[in-house]
């Protein structure tokens, strides 16, 4: 009997473990004594840049666990860390669940704060998806406080009706990267202002790309090296609101065309496709022939650094062809929060103190979203000039790129769009397919992300 | 019927300590495949954040995935499946037959075993990954050719539908043939080794032992390995998926069924890749049975057909 006894509770055992993980782990320790805030703020994001940022400037954060995941405040307060992976989409999929789920979630499992790329922030401030909150809601009078904040980041972060329902403690305005060497062997000067007047607009480059390519030179790796500076600037959203049909914009098909007329004329690397593989980051290396780079402050740092085998001092930046914008990570307030006022204490400390964006400046080296601290960052050589590049100081073209940066209409199709038509047309600057078929290769894919998506116009 | 009654029965522990993985299959395997099936006739995906269906709509899916290139990507599984096929069964058959043969004495057996095996254990997407970058255009592979001088301009491997399918299918075949070959030569070993000896006495050369002897009695395995090979060509995805950075590049020519259904999921469309999946099913149970009849059936010594003849001969004959 009893060997009967502990078989069945054995079998009993086994089988409750299989169900152990249905079950919701922590049921609220949050009906405690505070009603109005929670203990407990959950923040999403895909690495630990804003937690870094956060634990320099914000004044009421008390430590830091070991492992990076919880974040005590001074008035005991928790933030907790939940970071997933931007590659393949694992973040918008794991935000996405925690997002559907969050009506019915315990207080303390809300989430409260999250955050979300340029390349999908409209997905998120979308108005009638309602995730991200409007600011104002959270009693924050956002033309006082983002005053100083560059306006484009404001209309980025805003819902087609513009209300802002995001803030941004950085801004990324793009240079032009170049060789000093390169530009001594070729021009006779490495000097910065010279060499921005050879690339001042698109037909000045082309001929200074001629005069590079006479020497044996690249005047940039890849063709998608390009694409940002014309697919910021498209005049309609990819995909209008509540449309579905993608809008294929004239200046993508000029990006197209220009593309294949460098590489036919051999201004671009025709070995290295795209960005981000192996290719393109030996490209930035000393035995590269490859004159420039179009990056914005993270790019220069995070890419170009880690890449250059050579010394410091041998790059230096310059306004590029056309004012352009890359990237960025937006701060939200999600829908549903149980902690509006830290959330509201945080989005202003971290994206509207002037003082707090300029330590961060010096600190990492981020152009951060305070109009009146970069211009004097961009007089001030003294603290933020760069070895990397010479003792230039990179905020002297940052600044003026950033007040002329004029985004293009957003939608939340963006980052498949962009992603799918460099893909599609990959194949036919390589001359792999013709023009008609990677038009057709891209409404196939772009159907295939977007099922919604029927149709694509293409411009005439 | 007292005695009947005190007999122990043992047969319902058999079943509580089978139980586990009968409650394991049922709530992650059945219902999930329940539920492909189901929301294959429904319309289900996400917008952006916003969820649409799940609606029924009938066979639509079915019907707008047979007028999309579906068939083109079954088309290029099986191109890529073959090419790594051929060569791995080809090999695997000659490494077996070499490594259970008695009078070649092949020295460090065990060691080869291993060594043929190991790629099999670094996983699909590293492998996939390792590939890329030695064959990238700036590449390892590149240098040495052009250093050597056998090219003067560095060879574009991923940018051709030649280059990109062979070194899809090389992988496969360097990832499986270790694997192959462990099984055929277990294979081989079954045979008895009277039968070996019988047919040198009778005086057979190598080429007939293996073509009269071997490959007849290694059937029912080597049939295994074709209907597992088939099943996990269909479902080949991490190598071309890594290796062409999910595009199947160049133009969708290395874009497989899986890689075409995970396309679908990066919308979270239920609906499509559900149907996508039935088709799946469907491909994969023919292809098992064709295969199973092929290998079953034609046997002439002992299997169905041969005692179907047998029988209708015996009533003839007494007829």
């Amino acid at each position: 009997m009893k060997r009967r006894a502990i078989s069945l509770l054995l079998t009993v055992a086994m089988g409750v473990t299989l169900f152990a993980g249905c079950g919701s782990a922590s049921k609220g320790s949050g009906d405690g004594a505070d009603a109005s805030e929670g203990k407990v703020i959950n923040i999403y994001s895909w690495n630990d840049e804003f937690r870094q940022r956060l634990e320099a400037v914000y004044p009421e954060v008390k430590e830091t666990s070991d492992d990076g995941t919880v974040t005590t405040l001074n008035d005991g307060t928790e933030i907790h860390w939940i970071i997933n992976p931007n590659q393949d989409g694992v973040y918008q999929q794991k935000l996405d669940e925690a997002l559907g789920r969050q009506a019915d979630a315990a207080a303390d499992d809300k989430v409260d704060i999250f955050l979300s790329e340029t390349d999908y922030v409209f997905k998120y401030t979308d108005a009638a998806a309602d995730v991200a909150m409007p600011l104002k809601d959270l009693g924050i009078d956002c033309d006082k406080e983002f005053a100083d904040q560059y306006d484009f980041t404001r209309t980025t972060a805003s819902d087609a009706d513009g209300v802002q329902r995001g803030s941004t403690w950085q801004c990324c305005p793009g240079l032009l990267v170049y060789r000093r060497d390169i530009a001594k062997d070729v021009f006779g000067t490495d000097d910065p202002e010279a060499v921005g007047e050879k690339v001042k607009d698109w037909d000045t480059i082309k001929q200074t790309a001629a005069e590079l390519k006479e020497k044996g030179y690249y005047t940039f790796a890849s063709y998608a090296d390009t694409f940002r500076l014309y697919g910021n600037s498209i005049d309609n959203s990819w995909v209008e609101p509540d449309g579905d049909q993608v809008n294929v914009d004239q200046k993508i098909m000029n990006w197209v065309d220009d593309s294949k007329e460098w590489l036919d004329n051999g201004y671009i690397d025709a070995n290295i496709k795209g960005q981000w593989n192996d290719d393109w980051n030996k490209a930035m290396g000393s035995q590269s022939k490859v004159f420039a780079f179009l990056f914005p402050a993270w790019g220069i740092d995070f890419t170009l650094k880690p890449n250059w085998d050579g010394a410091d001092g041998s790059w230096a930046v310059t306004t590029p062809p056309q004012e352009y914008n890359w990237g960025g990570s937006y701060i939200h307030a999600a829908t549903g929060t149980d902690n509006p006022e830290h959330v509201k204490d945080i989005i202003l400390a971290m994206t509207a103190d002037k003082d707090n964006l300029l330590k961060i400046s010096k600190e990492y080296s981020d152009f951060t979203n305070t109009k009146s601290g970069m211009q004097e960052a961009a007089m001030d050589d003294a603290t933020y000039a760069s070895d990397f590049l010479g003792g230039q100081n990179p905020f002297a073209y940052f600044a003026p790129v950033a007040e002329n940066i004029k985004i293009a209409p957003l939608s939340s199709y963006d980052q498949g769009c962009v992603e799918l038509i460099q893909n599609s047309f990959s194949d036919y600057l390589q001359g792999n397919v013709d023009f008609d078929k990677a038009k057709t290769n891209f409404e196939t894919s772009i159907e295939e992300r977007y099922p919604d998506i029927k149709q694509v116009n293409w411009p005439e | 019927m007292k005695k009947k009654k005190r007999t122990v029965s043992y047969a319902k522990w058999g079943y509580i300590f089978i139980l586990p993985f009968f409650i394991t299959y049922f709530i992650f395997s059945l219902i999930p495949l329940a539920d492909t099936v189901r929301y294959s006739f429904y319309e289900y995906y996400r917008s952006g954040i916003k969820e649409i269906g799940p609606n029924f709509v009938g066979m639509a899916n079915y019907a707008s995935l047979l007028k999309s290139d579906m068939l083109q990507y079954g088309a290029n599984t099986l191109i890529l499946w073959i090419i790594g096929f051929i060569p791995q069964i080809v090999i695997a058959l000659v490494l077996a037959c070499w490594f259970t043969d008695a009078r070649l004495k092949i020295r460090g057996k065990q060691f080869f075993k291993v060594v043929i095996y190991l790629p099999n254990l670094i996983m699909a997407s590293a492998f996939a990954m390792l590939f890329f970058a030695l064959f990238s255009t700036s590449g390892p592979v590149n240098s040495i050719l052009m250093s050597i001088g056998l090219i003067h301009t560095p060879i574009d491997f991923m940018g051709s539908v030649f280059g990109t399918r062979s070194l899809i299918g090389f992988m496969n075949f360097l990832m499986w043939f270790g694997n192959t070959t462990i099984m055929l030569i277990a294979a081989v070993n079954g045979i008895s080794v009277e039968i070996f000896e019988a047919c040198d006495l009778d005086g057979c050369n190598s080429i007939q032992r293996f073509l009269y002897i071997t490959l007849p009695m290694i059937r029912p395995i080597l049939a295994y390995t074709l209907i597992t090979s088939i099943i996990g060509g269909l479902q080949m995805f991490d190598v071309p998926q890594i290796l062409t950075n999910g595009q199947g590049n160049p133009d969708r020519s290395s874009m497989t069924l899986i890689m075409f259904l995970n396309n679908h999921l990066k919308s979270k469309n239920y609906g499509m890749a559900g149907a996508l999946s039935v088709y799946l099913f469907i491909i994969s149970a023919i292809l098992c049975f064709i295969v199973y009849r092929m290998t079953n059936d034609s046997d002439p010594d002992g299997s169905k057909k041969a005692a179907k003849k047998a029988a209708r001969e015996e009533r003839r004959r007494r007829k």
